[in-house]
């Protein structure tokens, strides 16, 4: 495991999030520490996605504070900033068509970070290489497999050295054969320092790799726990239907 | 007289012919002018509709609406004839590109907003959490592949543009069909009334082909 230091990169206090009159989020409260690796469990529409979302502001939220690195999210100057230091990774690949491979690595450095196409390119091919699909850095996103598309995804969100790396289930979109590919990357960059905050319903991956295990329901955090720990012994029972649902079928 | 000396009098055609041509010509300038500018005022306006505060936004609505409901022909008469009384004395030409210019902008508006709202959330999702700026993201994500999606109907609204720059004829600009008309009367003769409407086809057939090709290859693509 990773060195954990006691800093917490991420605070979250009281955090809401309605859409209309429906709470998603219901006064969430997590903290996570640098480097940190916390995977977040919990049936379909319990709010992992929309918390994960918040964090990068795709969500806005009503009520309650997001403490990223020192920086509060919310609208206008610290937002960018925030975005900058917090990389993600979506379930849909969401590359983009019109780009090549290396240009959607190349791209936020050479926008954001200033850099020249020449170094960025040059940069976005090592890290193509590191993600295993450098020979295919000049072809288009959509001539690539899936496995290789969120590899490439991944790629893109490390272009920009995020301190933090948000993934919202990164494999579920993905044929089955290609999921190992997929996690293999993803277990890579455990070591890396990296803080990551990853949606899986890969159960096995998910225990592997933890620091920590959120397991949410109905837009609140029900039980926080080290992974073993969850596996065999949770203690919500809301946590082990879950799990008896999920390990059983 | 038979049919063809009245109509297609090959004669009167080449006497007015240079007539005719210089018509052409500033039609064909007042319409690229007004399809150019429209491009680009639409493209603004459509940013301030999506992406503007909400005062911003609801200007442009009520700028789109308007400009959309009222006739090209009432438009060009009050910038023409109107405006003076305010001490804003255009040119027939000024006038013309400007009314042209302001309702083409409304509907090109219309045009890039949906295509912009067709690009898929994610596409906006990933340029914002890599964190690319507004004008970023439009340039290098969004607005190439809503590119594929609105040149077909902007080609369109440009055929139509063209076409109404014979209504500029009204405020005394020798355009095409001014030329034409004029040639008409000093020659007693239709001719260079036919003349016009086959330089007008030769002009604009051309552009709507092409908007039937585009259509067909994104369609094509679509369902690929
Ligand atoms: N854009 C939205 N509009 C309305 N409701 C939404 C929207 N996004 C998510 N929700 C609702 O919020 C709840 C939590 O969604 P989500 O965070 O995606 O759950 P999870 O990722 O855990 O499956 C769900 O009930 C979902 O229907
Ligand atoms: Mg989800």
């Amino acid at each position: 495991m990773a060195k954990i230091e006691d800093k917490p990169i991420i605070q979250m206090r009281g955090v809401t999030k309605r859409f209309g009159k429906f709470e998603a989020l219901k006064s969430v409260d997590l903290e996570v520490a640098t480097g940190e690796v916390v995977v977040l469990l919990g049936p379909s529409g319990s709010g992992k996605s929309t918390l994960i979302r918040c964090i990068n502001l795709l969500e806005t939220y009503e009520d309650g504070e997001i403490i990223v690195d020192g920086i509060r999210v919310e609208e206008g100057r610290a937002l960018r900033q925030v975005r900058e230091e917090v990389g993600m990774v979506f379930q849909a690949f969401n590359l983009f068509p019109n780009l090549t491979v290396l240009d959607n690595v190349a791209l936020g450095p050479v926008r954001v970070r200033k850099m020249s196409w020449d170094a960025a390119r040059k940069r976005a091919r090592t890290l193509l290489e590191r993600v295993g699909i450098g020979e295919q850095a000049d072809k288009y996103p959509i001539q690539l497999s899936g496995g290789q598309q969120q590899r490439v995804g991944i790629a893109r969100a490390l272009a920009m050295e995020p301190h933090i790396l948000l993934f919202d289930e990164p494999t579920s979109a993905l044929d089955p054969e290609m999921v190992g590919e997929v996690l293999d990357v993803i277990r890579g960059l455990v070591d890396g320092g990296t803080t990551m905050l990853l949606v899986t319903h890969e159960m096995g991956f998910a225990r592997k790799i933890a620091d920590r295990i959120v397991f949410m329901e109905a837009g609140e955090i029900k039980e926080i726990a080290d992974p073993d720990i969850f596996f065999t012994n949770p203690s919500s029972e809301r946590a082990r239907a879950f799990l008896d649902a999920v390990l059983n079928h | 007289m038979d049919i063809v000396s009245t109509f297609f009098n090959i004669d009167v055609l080449v006497r007015y012919m240079p007539l005719l041509l210089e018509g052409l010509w500033r039609t064909i300038a007042l319409g690229f002018l007004s399809i150019v500018l429209g491009l680009i005022g639409g493209l603004v306006l459509a940013m301030g509709r999506l992406y503007g505060a909400a005062p911003i936004r609801f200007l442009v609505i009520g700028y789109v609406d308007v400009f959309r409901a009222i006739p090209v022909l009432v438009w060009l008469v009050i910038v023409y004839y109107a405006l003076p009384f305010l001490g804003i004395r255009l040119s027939p030409f000024a006038s013309a590109a400007t009314a042209l210019t302001m309702i083409s902008s409304a509907y090109t508006a219309e045009i890039y907003r949906a295509g912009i709202e067709a690009i898929p959330r994610g596409q906006f999702e990933a340029g914002q959490s890599i964190g690319l700026s507004t004008f970023d993201l439009m340039r290098d994500v969004i607005l190439p592949q809503a590119i594929r999606i609105v040149v077909p109907p902007l080609t369109n609204n440009s055929i139509n543009v063209m076409k109404d720059t014979a209504l500029a004829s009204v405020v005394a600009m020798p355009d095409l069909l001014k030329q034409a008309t004029q040639a008409q009367a000093l020659a007693a003769n239709p001719t260079p009334l036919i003349g016009a409407a086959i330089l007008y086809l030769i002009l604009l057939l051309p552009l709507v082909r092409l908007v039937a090709v585009f259509e067909k290859r994104l369609g094509r693509s679509a369902r690929r």
